[in-house]
């Protein structure tokens, strides 16, 4: 019986890698090839090393000391990686999930959009836990805004305090008619 | 040490609390940070549209500094030395970095391998903290670090890590054949730049397409060229038509990316809501304002999601589009030879030094184009240190 389980090992394994085998009987082949014609010339200084494919020499593995996430569109991670913030709580169930799909699906960029705006309220209520009350006016960079567009800031700020006095009023009425 | 840290769409702060770098890696080095710019990308992050971007990262793939440890496998650098970093984090080693791809490098991030590694740039390119800090890890500092050279003002040596090879490379890849129409979309730091290299290669005619009045008149005098408001006119693409003769640009250069303004559902799905890739409208016009056959340059940054462009047009105008992140490593011979020979002024782009302490009214006031800005530059206060 076929094995449609792994129908890509059954194909791989008969590919003779040997460019001269493969190509030794095609009439012609290679005659107008020209390195210039090629979209990448000359930001790419082409050698053939991308058909050495994952062969490689390699620089040494950095530690993994820390969890990191890696596409699967790679056997593993890369020699070396960033060890910022490892993913953590719920958005980095998320985040492991996410990493689950390959880069080409929507299930693997989606919960990962979800996953950093949920990041955010775990970063407040990380700031709290440690004693520190985010200065949300500081992190706006909101002092910047008053020194440079003093007349739009608090134009945006009474339209948004008028916008909430506003809804407010109307869900506290609602509420009282009933 | 202190550090810009990450809290959410629209709030960075400054925080004194972040753990030193440590070396990692036999081929790492520490640098301590002399001057880091706030990228026009790095706003892409700071508007939460590039995915994977966590609270409590340092941001920066724009900076210099002194190096202050090696790893044992580091052999091009000693402590001491005052380097330019590009942004680029590159083994040198892969097939891609062996022919001078090293923006496309295979061994510096997990995360994602459509992208190679970047300094500060969220978890899609390899989770690396960045320069905005006083202190940064710089991983296969072999490869990408390069010694300031002997009289080279430290505020262009800054700008050459990525805005200068950007814009330059948005330019090479545009093809430009002597006597081209070149029109950039763009007057941000790197369109400003793509402007100015794209004289370098011939073009016969430089137009910049944008919408913030000051930077158009910046764009003008800086890039000795044409520069429009495209919110003056009905519709850019038939302005451009137009004024080319009515066949279209030689060249178009996308220097905007995601944040795009101009298109209000692309705006709404791009940016707002986000459910595309970013707003694409800058790319949208390039591909319909360049000629047939022509070159279509893009090194404005996107999303990893799809984005709305008229793809249809591309296969029926015969364009050729031409996109990737600047190869810093391979432009800088060519850019500091500009730059030393004063071909090239970068620092004249600089509109604000701002201390590192003030890292969140830095990324307001460029992010709301406040106070004129054009492009500011991060000092922390250990840059002084002797």
């Amino acid at each position: 019986m076929e094995n449609i389980a792994e129908p890509n090992k059954a194909i791989e394994a008969d590919i003779d890698r040997e460019i001269a085998n493969r190509t030794k009987d095609i009439p012609g082949w290679g005659i107008d090839a020209d390195i210039k014609n090629n979209p990448t010339y000359p930001m790419k200084h082409y050698n053939g090393a991308d058909h050495e494919r994952f062969n490689y020499e390699k620089p040494p593995q950095q530690p993994i000391d820390v969890e990191i996430l890696h596409s699967i569109e790679r056997p593993g991670v890369t020699r070396v990686f960033g060890t910022s913030t490892p993913p953590s709580g719920l958005s980095g169930m998320l985040r492991r999930y996410a990493f689950r799909y390959s880069e080409s699906t929507y299930a693997h960029w989606v919960p990962l959009v979800v996953a950093d705006r949920i990041n955010v309220i775990e970063g407040i209520v990380d700031d709290l836990k440690h004693g520190h009350i985010p200065n949300i006016f500081a992190e706006k960079g909101w002092q910047a805004e008053w020194k440079y567009n003093r007349q739009g800031f608090i134009k945006n700020v009474a339209v948004t305090v008028a916008v909430t006095a506003v809804v407010a009023t109307l869900l506290f009425r609602k509420k009282k008619s009933k | 040490m202190l550090a810009m840290n990450f809290r959410g769409p629209f709030r960075v702060r400054a925080d004194r609390n972040r753990p030193m770098p440590e070396i990692k890696h036999p081929q790492d080095a520490i640098v301590r940070v002399t001057r880091s710019c706030i990228c026009g990308s790095d706003l892409h992050l700071y508007h939460g549209l590039v995915p994977d971007t966590r609270v409590g990262m340092t941001f920066g793939h724009e900076f210099t500094g002194v190096v202050v440890e090696t790893g044992s496998a580091v052999t091009n650098l000693k402590t001491g030395d005052h380097v330019m970093v590009p942004f680029n984090i590159a083994c040198g080693m892969c097939p891609f970095c062996k022919q001078q791809l090293y923006g496309n490098c295979h061994e510096s991030n997990p995360e994602a391998t459509a992208v190679g590694g970047i300094f500060g740039y969220s978890h899609t390119a390899g989770g690396y903290d960045g320069g905005q800090a006083e202190y940064v890890r710089v991983p296969y500092a072999n490869v990408g670090p390069t010694i300031i050279p002997q009289g080279m003002d430290l505020d262009d040596a800054v700008l050459l890590t990525d805005v200068v090879p950007t814009g330059y490379q948005a330019a090479e890849m545009g093809g430009i054949q002597q006597g081209d129409t070149v029109v950039v979309f763009g007057a941000g730091p790197v369109g400003i730049m793509a402007a100015k290299c794209a004289w370098l290669f011939g073009a016969g005619r430089v137009i910049v397409i944008d919408h913030i009045d000051y930077r158009l008149e910046f764009v003008r005098q800086y890039a000795q060229c044409e520069a429009y408001n495209f919110k003056e006119m009905d519709d850019p693409v038939v302005f451009l038509k137009k004024t080319t003769g009515w066949l279209g640009a030689d060249v178009c250069i996308d220097a905007v990316g995601c944040d795009a303004a101009g298109n209000a559902f692309q705006s709404l799905v791009g940016r707002k809501l986000p459910l595309t890739g970013g707003s694409a409208t800058a790319l949208h016009w390039a591909i319909n304002s360049v000629k047939k056959g022509g070159i279509v340059s893009i090194v404005g940054v996107y999303g990893p999601l799809d984005a709305l462009v008229p793809i249809g047009n591309v296969v029926n105008k015969g364009i050729t589009i031409r996109a990737n992140q600047a190869s810093v490593k391979r432009l800088l011979p060519t850019l500091i030879d500009h730059v030393m020979s004063g071909r090239l002024n970068p620092k004249a782009i600089i509109s604000h030094r701002i201390p590192l302490e003030e890292v969140a009214e830095g990324y307001h006031i460029f992010s709301a184009k406040r106070d004129n800005c054009i492009k500011p530059v991060l000092i922390p206060s250990s840059a002084y240190a002797a």
